[in-house]
């Protein structure tokens, strides 16, 4: 028995949207009598971090504190229409629909500060600690609850604002497959390096080295969180996944629960370290592309031109199975 | 501390004038993380309703069959069965999740009428006071069956002699009076007739399921306005409300949806498979019904990532520069459309890969078979490609005695290159990623492969 070590490369990008566009999301926001701001969404959070990054968003265009703001979403009846949570769209649509929403109520928490600091609204900053100040004059403040209330209980305004995000329908040309798809590109090259067990076909996923071009990391643990979680996602289509697993000779004894359909435990998790890039989308939010669905791909072709490099075996069918590895080193020894 | 991957900030330094924020950038605990790992995040089957009713279902046994008869007699007399749901019983039986983006025709009933196309699809919902009367009563459905030659492989299916399992009357979604979603851009025979060398292989892949830890589920409650409300594990509010109304064929504003916790999406929970059914159960009984998959129904039944078979066909010059790609993409749909056809354009945008190159062809089928009906996927249209196209790469690189950055590199689209379908590219980093990749694992590159940029011409 020989183990067998060798590394491999690929490089891709990812569209960010869905295809062709035409899939709008809304956001409405309002502030609360004590200076809270509910952002109205119906859109999915899928436990990737949406609520978490479009608050962050909210609250950077507001600038008031992340405590300050409440994500309310995904009920019909109170959210403004989302298109859904896919197509690596919603750190961009939610994320651009809710600083639309944001900079309108923005506009009207400064109307109402200025009013009440009897200054120019166009004077006024804010520095994400909750209050409005007058710029070059830091004295001169106004806390967010007491605009907040001045507004509902004095002045009769309503601190909200609308925000939409849509890329425009695009069609292809029939003939040609002329088309605008996307609304940018994200980028990433992944080196694999794995372990090919000459005797048993077994291979191991030593480690995942990747290099992501994102935009703007808006959240970057959890963008950390993306890459590792979509790259253990990539080792468990490479080398574990399949329902079919006896297909073209039958579909039949598919697998039925986790027993049978094997992904990677703990001990089949690779190292991985990981590098950002930014490069700020023009429509990005803060420059953001999508991140979510591309993190699985390059992982899978990196880790079949690894296991060519340690032992000589392409293999051109997924999953990668123990049974093709031997069947590759039978034909090569043939 | 979460673990945060360092930012390389010298990469686009210029681009980023405005790096000062409060909040952007910054790691902000995720809201929900606390609820997930304390247990008490309410997912949508926490809910308890008092009578709360299931839903399960009898399937296909064949690949392809005509249904000649259906008894549901014995399913009946199970006690606490309350209902048996037919296809007769669904106002507007035959659908397609993307009528809702213009796309034709409906081509999935939600409950079988005279056939079946694939092993596994839904015939009979009987509907109880309890799981075990729900599924006792779905065994007991009685279906007589003419089996028919089923189609399991894209080229076979498409093969002039193949039996036409569609009523469409192809075995293949038609995009605009074409059989596949076209590319073409400059002249790949002109491409390969100049190139020095040809490289022809042939990938493939397998379905695989999402695998979700919570799988796809819903509990519909009547309500006393007499609308319905949905709790649903749904990626897409909205869609599914939209989708189960026209199914239904009550007006939208019928119907509530109320979600937004996910034990996990990938893409599988946007074919909206529960909800009508859900619905249609709870408007006959008048009781809160519950429809989830069972772990198998998850694995077997539901939609996989489509089986994919891509040719891949290139032409390169001795000094590494690819001057024709010609790809022939089959997507494995399965049965039934569901968000294929969409994926299918979605592969199509995507090619040739990263890479400037001037002589592109492509043809992308996504053909019907009768297997599992595919949809949608994490990196639709693009993961399986993405493995094609790299293990192509390396194999050419190795072809060439190349190094394999410095091959991709070599190709590497740029900042103002015309894209196959004749879209600019803007906003490119391929070259930083390779040339920071490269750094991450010491990989060395001569520096004239060092000095290229995304922005301008480099080697």
């Amino acid at each position: 028995m020989t183990l067998l070590r060798g590394r491999g490369y690929a490089s891709v990008n990812y569209p960010t949207g869905m295809n062709l566009g035409g899939d709008p999301s809304q956001a409405l926001i309002h502030a609360t009598t004590m200076g809270g701001f509910v952002i109205s969404l119906s859109s999915v959070d899928l436990g990737q971090g949406l609520k978490t990054v479009v608050a962050q968003c909210a609250a950077e265009t507001l600038g008031m504190p992340m405590e300050n703001v409440i994500v309310d979403t995904a009920d019909t009846d109170t959210g403004p229409h989302c298109m859904g949570t896919f197509a690596s769209r919603g750190t961009h649509r939610i994320g651009n629909a809710v600083i639309m929403a944001a900079r309108e109520a923005r506009e009207v928490m400064l109307a109402v500060a200025a009013d009440e600091l009897e200054v120019d609204a166009g004077d006024l900053e804010t520095d994400g600690t909750g209050f409005v100040r007058l710029k070059g004059s830091p004295a001169t403040e106004i806390h967010i609850q007491d605009i907040t209330l001045a507004a509902h209980f004095k002045q009769g305004k309503t601190i909200s604002g609308r925000g939409i995000f849509l890329k425009e329908r695009n069609y292809p040309v029939p003939e040609t497959g002329e088309m605008d798809p996307d609304s940018c590109q994200a980028h990433a090259c992944t080196v694999a390096e794995v372990e090919v067990d000459d005797e048993t076909g077994i291979v191991t996923v030593l480690s995942l080295h990747n290099a992501y071009e994102i935009g703007r990391a808006l959240n970057p643990a959890m963008a950390a969180q993306q890459v590792e979680g979509g790259g253990w996602m990539g080792v468990s289509h490479a080398v574990f996944e399949s329902t079919e697993p006896y297909y073209p000779a039958s579909r039949d004894h598919g697998p039925v629960d986790f027993c049978e359909y094997l992904m990677p435990g703990p001990a089949e998790i690779p190292v991985q370290s990981s590098v950002i890039l930014e490069r700020p989308a023009s429509n990005g939010p803060f420059g953001a592309k999508g991140i979510g669905e591309m993190t699985a791909n390059a992982p899978i072709p990196a880790i079949a031109n690894a296991i060519f490099d340690a032992c000589g075996v392409r293999l051109t069918t997924m999953p990668f199975t123990p049974e093709s590895i031997l069947r590759g080193l039978d034909a090569l020894r043939a | 501390m979460p673990r945060v991957n360092p930012i390389d900030s010298d990469y686009f330094k210029d681009e980023r004038p405005d790096d000062k924020f409060s909040v952007i950038g910054k790691t902000v605990q995720r809201s929900d993380a606390l609820g997930h790992v304390t247990g008490r995040t309410e997912f949508f089957e926490d809910r308890t309703f008092p009578d709360l009713a299931h839903v399960k279902i009898h399937r296909s046994a064949h690949h392809h069959a005509r249904i000649n008869s259906v008894d549901v007699s014995e399913a009946l007399r199970v006690p606490g069965v309350l209902r048996v749901i037919t296809h007769r019983d669904v106002p507007s039986n035959w659908y397609m999740v993307l009528r809702l983006i213009g796309i034709e025709p409906n081509d999935e009933p939600v409950l079988a009428e005279d056939r079946v196309l694939y092993k596994g699809e839904p015939i009979v919902a009987v509907v109880a006071d309890s799981e075990a009367a729900a599924l006792e009563g779905a065994a007991r459905v009685k279906v007589d069956y003419t089996v028919l030659p089923a189609v399991l492989d894209v080229e076979a299916a498409l093969a002039p002699d193949a039996p036409v399992i569609k009523q469409a009357g192809t075995n293949y979604f038609v995009y605009e009076g074409h059989h596949a979603r076209r590319l073409r851009f400059g002249d790949v025979e002109q491409g390969f007739a100049q190139a020095d060398r040809i490289f022809e292989w042939r990938y493939s892949s397998a379905p695989i399921e999402h695998a979700p830890t919570e799988t796809t589920g819903c509990v519909v409650v009547p309500q006393s306005s007499g609308r319905l409300l949905i709790h649903s594990n749904t990626q897409a509010a909205f869609f599914t409300l939209d989708n189960t109304a026209l199914i239904l064929d009550r007006p939208f504003t019928d119907l509530q949806v109320k979600g937004g916790t996910v034990g996990g999406g990938f893409g599988g929970k946007v074919d909206v498979m529960v909800e009508p059914l859900a619905c249609i159960a709870a408007t006959l009984t008048n009781r809160p019904v519950k429809f989830v998959y069972t772990r198998e129904e998850e694995m077997q039944v539901s939609s996989p990532r489509a089986a994919e078979r891509i040719y891949i066909k290139d032409g390169v010059m001795n000094d590494g520069r690819i001057v024709a790609r010609k790809v022939m993409l089959y997507v494995d749909s399965g049965a039934y459309s569901r968000h294929s056809p969409y994926g299918t354009t979605k592969a199509c945008a995507h090619l040739p890969g990263p890479y400037t190159i001037p002589n592109v062809y492509a043809d992308c089928h996504c053909v019907y078979t009768n297997r599992t009906p595919s949809s949608a996927m994490r990196g639709f249209g693009v993961t399986i490609a993405d493995f094609a196209l790299e293990s192509q790469m390396d194999r050419i690189a190795r072809a060439l005695e190349m190094d394999p950055l410095q091959f991709r590199l070599k190709n590497a689209y740029r900042d103002g290159d015309l894209k196959a379908h004749r879209k600019v590219a803007e906003g490119t980093a391929l070259i930083e990623v390779i040339q920071r990749a490269a750094a991450l694992v010491g990989h060395e590159l001569p520096e004239e492969y060092q000095a290229m940029s995304s922005r301008g011409a480099g080697a």
